[in-house]
Formats: C-alpha cells, sequence, structure tokens
C-alpha cells in the first residue's frame, strides 16, 4: 500500500512506542473505514513489586518502592512513607510534611521538565528527538537543561538525589539540608522564572492537535492549596472520597476474558495527571500559572487529553513558585531540627523490631497523576500485605478510550504515517510511565 | 583525519529506567559525549533507531523468556557490552522475586483464574546470558562513574570496579561510622565506588553495588570486630540487593525461602 494514500484500511503497529518510560506498543486495525482493534499493549515483564514487598521490613519499604520507577521515584517514596506512617501509627511533625511537600514539587519541576521539552516538543518541531535540536535549537535545550538542572539540584540538597531519594524516612529525615545550599536552589529557582516565561513563549507558537471527549477526572483536592500531597480522592469535582477508603471508588479487577487488570471509576474509564489536577483544582494554582494557562488558552474544564502537556507546562510554573515560597518560609522560620531528625532504621537495641500492627493507605499527585500505595503491617515491623495503583495503570483505558474516539476522525482523512504520528503524539500525551508495572494490568507479549 | 565516531546503542529490559535517567541528567556531559560518540538509540528520549552499533548499553535485568531472546539478539551485533545499574550488574531489587515461589506470586498479584504473565521466569543479571566486558554497578548508577567508565571504553581499556569496602570512601567523607550511631549498615561488605551516596545523607549502605568479592574474608573486619557482629548477621538482616545465584554464592549460601 502506499504509505500516503489516505485509505479506509488501516493497520497500525508502532512496536516499542519510543520517548515515553518503559515498553508499551500501539495497535489500530481499520477496515473499511470501522475501526476493529484498538490497543496499548504494555510489554514490559512483570516485576511483582507487591509481592517482594511482603515478608520485609516497614522501614525498608520506600527504598524499594522508589525502585519502582526511577522518574516517580521520590514520588513512590513519599506515597510509600505516608502508608508505612499510617499502619504504624506515626505523625509526622508539620516541618517533615513542609520538606514532603518542596520535594514533591522538585518531582513535578523535574519530571514534566523532561516531558515537555524532551518527549513531546520534537513532535510539535517536526523531528525525531531532541539531538537534531542540540544543532538547530540550541537555546531551547541549554534552557530545557537549565530548567532540569534546578530540580536535580534542589533534590540532592534535600534528599540526597532525585532517583531514589535516599534521606527521606519514616517520621522524619535522615539529614537536614544545608542552609547555604537551600539558598543556592533558592538563587537558581529565580534566575529559572525567566526560563519559564521563554518555555511558555515557546508553547504559544506549538500548535497541538484540535480534540474534544470529555473523560472523567480524579486526583486529590484539599481546601487549602493545588494538591500533590495531601487531600481527599476528588472525582469529577462531584464526590470526596477519603483516601483509606480508596478501594470503594477505585475498582481494580480481573476479568476472564482478559488476562489484564482493569482500573475503572463509576464503571468507567478515567484519567489523572496535571490535566485532572488542573480542571479539577486550577483555581488554586499560583497566579503566575494562572496567566499562563489563560495565555496558552487552557481553560477549565477542558478536554483536550493533547493539553496534558499544556497543563503540565502551568504546573511547572506553580511548582515553581510554591518552591521558591516554601524556601523562603524555612529560611525565615527554621526547621525544628530536635523533632524531625530520625535513623533510618531502629538502632540495633531495638531489634528485633517492634511496632503497632495495621493498616495504611498513602496517596500522592506524581507527575502523571494520583498514585496509591496500600500496606498492612504487623507487630514486628514487617509488611504482610501491600497493593500499589500506578498513575499509568489507571490512565491505559482512557488512553484507549481516546484513541476509539480520535481514529474514527482522523481515518481517511491523515495517510497512515500521519495518523501513527497523532496516535503516538496522543499516547505521549499521558506521558505514559510504563516501567511502573508492579500488576501490570495489560500485559499481553507480542 | 578523524576515525568514524563509535556507534553506541542503549537498551532497556527490566528496571525503572532510573540509570538511563542519570545518564540524560549529565546534561552537558551527555553533550560532550556526544562529540565523540554517535548516539544511535536511545529509546527513553530519541525515536531515531540505528541497525548498527559498536558499543551497548543494557540497563534492567533479564525477568522473561522474551527478555531473554531479545538480549541475545540485541548482543549478537555489539562489539563491547556494558551493562548499566544493579538490574544489570547484579539483578537488583528484581532479585527479591527469586527469595519466593513464582507461582505463588503470580497467584497473590492476578489470582487463580488467569495467569498474564506466563513468560515470566525467575531474575537474572544479565551477564547470566550473554557476556559482560563492562560493569557499572550501583542503584541508581554513580554519574561520576559512568563518565569514568565510558573513557575506558573509549579507549578500549579494562576498568577495574573497586574491591574494597564502602567503608574506605565513608572514612575519606568524614562520617560517623553507622555502628557508632547504633544503627546496621552493609558498608563493611559491599563494592565502594558510589562515594558512601547513602552515608553522606544520613543513611545506611544496603548493599547496591554488590558483595565484595569475598565478604567473608574481605569485609572490615575492624568494624565488625568491634561491634560484635559477624558477616552473616548483618547480611541477615538486610538482603534487598544479595538475591542473584552470583550474590549469594559469595556470602556462601542460597538467602532463606
Amino acid at each position: 500500500m502506499d504509505k500516503s494514500s489516505k485509505s479506509k484500511d488501516v493497520k497500525i503497529d508502532v512496536h516499542y512506542l519510543t520517548r515515553v518510560e518503559g515498553h508499551g506498543d500501539i495497535c489500530v486495525d481499520v477496515k473499511a473505514g470501522e475501526l476493529k482493534e484498538c490497543k496499548f499493549k504494555v510489554i514490559e515483564s512483570a516485576r511483582f513489586f507487591e509481592t517482594m514487598l511482603r515478608g520485609r521490613l516497614v522501614y525498608e519499604a520506600q527504598h524499594l518502592t522508589s525502585r519502582i520507577c526511577g522518574i516517580c521515584a521520590c514520588g513512590h517514596s513519599l506515597a510509600s512513607l505516608k502508608a508505612s506512617e499510617k499502619a504504624i501509627g506515626v505523625e509526622p511533625h508539620a516541618d517533615t510534611v513542609l520538606l514532603r511537600k518542596l520535594l514533591l514539587h522538585q518531582e513535578q519541576l523535574d519530571s514534566h521538565v523532561l516531558h515537555f521539552y524532551v518527549l513531546v516538543a520534537p513532535d510539535l518541531l517536526g523531528v525525531k528527538s531532541i539531538i537534531p535540536l542540540v544543532k538547530t535549537h540550541k537555546p531551547v535545550i541549554e534552557r530545557a537543561f537549565r530548567m532540569k538542572k534546578v530540580a536535580d539540584v534542589a533534590c540532592e540538597v534535600l534528599a540526597g538525589r532525585h532517583t531514589h531519594p535516599i534521606s527521606f524516612a519514616i517520621g522524619g529525615v535522615t539529614k537536614i539540608p544545608d542552609p547555604a545550599q537551600l539558598k543556592k536552589v533558592h538563587q537558581m529557582m529565580v534566575e529559572a522564572r525567566a526560563d519559564f516565561e521563554e518555555t511558555v513563549e515557546l508553547f504559544k507558537k506549538l500548535t497541538l492537535p484540535a480534540y474534544e471527549r470529555k473523560a472523567q477526572y480524579v486526583a486529590l483536592s484539599n481546601d487549602e492549596e493545588y494538591a500533590f500531597y495531601e487531600g481527599k480522592i476528588n472525582i469529577n469535582g462531584e464526590k470526596l472520597v477519603d483516601v483509606q477508603d480508596y478501594k470503594k471508588v477505585i475498582i481494580e479487577e480481573v476479568r476472564d476474558y482478559s488476562s489484564a487488570k482493569f482500573v475503572s471509576v463509576n464503571d468507567a474509564p478515567y484519567m489523572v495527571g496535571a490535566l485532572a489536577r488542573y480542571n479539577l483544582n486550577g483555581d488554586k494554582l499560583h497566579k503566575k500559572a494562572k496567566d499562563a494557562a489563560a495565555y496558552l488558552g487552557l481553560k477549565r474544564p477542558c478536554h483536550n487529553t493533547f493539553m496534558n502537556t499544556v497543563a503540565q507546562v502551568v504546573e511547572w510554573g506553580h511548582c515553581l513558585e510554591e518552591s521558591i515560597a516554601i524556601i523562603e518560609r524555612i529560611q525565615k522560620e527554621g526547621l525544628n531540627e530536635e523533632k524531625i531528625l530520625v535513623t533510618p532504621f531502629p538502632p540495633k537495641d531495638a531489634w528485633p523490631i517492634k511496632t503497632k500492627a495495621g493498616r495504611g493507605a498513602g496517596a500522592v499527585e506524581v507527575p502523571r497523576g494520583i498514585l496509591f500505595h496500600d500496606y498492612t503491617v504487623d507487630g514486628s515491623g514487617v509488611v504482610t500485605d501491600a497493593n500499589c495503583i500506578i498513575p499509568t495503570n489507571q490512565n491505559i483505558n482512557n488512553l484507549e478510550a481516546d484513541m476509539r474516539k480520535i481514529v474514527p476522525e482522523i481515518v481517511g482523512k491523515q495517510s497512515k504515517e500521519e495518523m501513527t504520528l497523532t496516535l503516538e503524539m496522543l499516547a505521549r500525551a499521558y506521558d505514559p510511565c510504563i516501567s511502573c508495572s508492579t500488576h501490570i494490568l495489560d500485559v499481553r507479549f507480542v | 583525519m578523524s576515525k568514524p565516531k563509535p556507534k553506541v546503542a542503549f537498551f532497556e529490559f527490566t528496571d525503572c529506567e532510573g540509570c538511563q535517567l542519570q545518564v540524560a541528567n549529565l546534561g552537558p556531559g551527555l553533550l560532550e559525549l556526544l562529540k565523540v560518540v554517535d548516539l544511535v538509540n536511545f529509546r527513553e528520549i530519541m525515536s531515531e533507531q540505528g541497525e548498527e552499533y559498536d558499543v551497548l548499553v543494557v540497563e534492567g535485568s533479564v525477568a522473561s523468556r522474551h527478555d531473554e531472546e531479545r538480549l541475545k539478539q540485541i548482543a549478537a551485533k555489539a562489539k563491547v557490552i556494558v551493562a548499566l545499574g544493579a538490574c544489570a550488574t547484579i539483578g537488583g531489587v528484581n532479585n527479591l522475586k527469586n527469595l519466593k515461589s513464582l507461582e505463588e506470586q503470580k497467584k497473590i498479584v492476578y489470582g487463580t483464574k488467569v495467569d498474564p504473565v506466563p513468560d515470566a521466569i525467575p531474575t537474572k543479571p544479565i551477564d547470566e546470558v550473554v557476556k559482560v566486558d563492562y560493569y557499572i554497578h550501583g542503584c541508581p548508577i554513580y554519574g561520576p562513574e559512568f563518565v569514568r567508565v565510558m573513557e575506558h571504553v573509549l579507549l578500549g581499556k579494562p576498568y577495574q570496579v573497586p574491591n574494597y569496602p564502602v567503608c574506605v570512601e565513608c572514612k575519606q567523607n568524614e562520617n560517623i561510622c553507622a555502628y557508632e550511631k547504633g544503627l546496621f549498615c552493609l558498608g563493611p561488605v559491599t563494592r565502594a565506588g558510589c562515594n558512601s551516596w547513602l552515608p553522606n545523607h544520613g543513611g545506611i549502605c544496603v548493599g547496591c553495588r554488590g558483595l565484595l568479592e569475598n565478604p567473608a574474608s574481605d569485609a572490615q573486619k575492624d568494624i565488625l570486630a568491634k561491634y560484635g557482629l559477624t558477616v552473616d548477621e548483618i547480611l541477615d538482616k538486610f538482603t534487598l540487593y544479595c538475591g542473584s545465584k552470583k550474590e549469594s554464592a559469595k556470602y556462601g549460601q542460597e538467602f532463606k525461602k
């Protein structure tokens, strides 16, 4: 078949989708303009994190689960710490919470800039990767590296490193961030404001595909702030549910006819991530972020999935301003070292370890959406049961629903190559992170 | 006349992709590397895919038959193979899966009705499948060591992974010994090379770079003697990274299932 013809019969098979984290395939089959098959196949090997956790000490849990994902390592750590603390009855000090919120902002800064510059921008600039942009758009690439560096340095100062943070522990931190280093981070962040403005200008010039499908949106929400670290589960702005009751609304099931674990809300797919957060909590964004949203044409509610990338740009501005504000507060009020400095494990004389037995769920917003960890711990500090629900697992059903909507809209109008690119861009808009596969929901080996 | 630049390809198997992210995070350092090599495959950040390559950098463990076959095919084209990160070099945390029955774990995760992962096998570091020329240990890798190893690769010289304990670096960094703070730490039995990353930030070493070649005889005996501990005792506490055949053989026994 002529590649450029706009046939009503199209078979698309993208093996190993690039510029995403983890392994996924896109398979679409259209016959006589009618959609026969439409799948996003996850082909990562199973890792069995939930069973690995069983039998481990709860103090190891956050170290182990941060290894679920190198990109969202801080988010996994924090969801894990929240679940662990809830299970064994530890209440972290307000200053610990403040440092965790600051760290979580760095995760969004780091991951979002990677997504919108390195993974998405090449599509919008008509190239295959950032490598050719090094020659043609050098200032853009340098800016991307500079923006990413801010978050990397901040993570180093706060937690020792971004991928697999070291110093965040149950009940506190194992090292107080050095004030001189924090000052340096603050300076870098103030300077990054100009880079944010340039980024907004760049995205103003780029055109995302026009598309609309009203989805369900789920994110954490609270009254105080644009929620990342804490809140209740907000379902479509209609219902708020306590995180401990997540299993009542977020339904995971194995279905007989398919080797898949489906995640649904109200018996239907739903979307999590920057666009879901923006739709549900956008009124609580920092003013500069709100201004950027208005300038980039992002309005609530937005039902164009491709705009998830723009919502990430907007969140970048928000997280930068919030980070600056938190550091200034720490500089002014200091941190209660006595209350928040802890050891990573109980000391030798406290072995064999004794803890309260119990179960706890922890949820945080990571770059790609709401993340749940849920542990049961026995009286000797050993995890006896664990469950994790990863944002990409939640998004895949919604991505397939988007594919089913968009394919009939573009078939016959776009060539096979153009259709492939549109579908790749759609998948990338979710910023899928497939390496986060615990009990992968949709494993079909090809 | 300048010689053609060596072609370098990155491929990943079962892992978190955090080690490739450390490479991407080199930023200006990555741009320097691109001056001397041609990056022909790096799926996490590139859509271009080259067919030919000289240096193959592999991240991740082998955890399915599909992984195993794919690794053999990919490796057949390469002149030099570099294992990137703990999952590739020693199996990483993926090894924990090997400490329990795979069938039992499938039942726990997926129930008894279906087996969506019939392809799964016990985790292997990549050198159980292909010959490895260079090892970059760590979970994640330590950026400066990546650069050092790549220099050796490009010059065609062997790279010697340090075979002395993390304690050596920890002392150079003037950290207070974890044992002095009443904590357990795997530093005395773990390969150095990370600049004692965890102890520098108030943490304890969990052994991510793998055990010393012969921990029972090479360990920091003075530290263990001072605190009345044996190698077995401290290894019993922390087995996050020690589940592969290779690692448990160093320890002198199979880990308790």
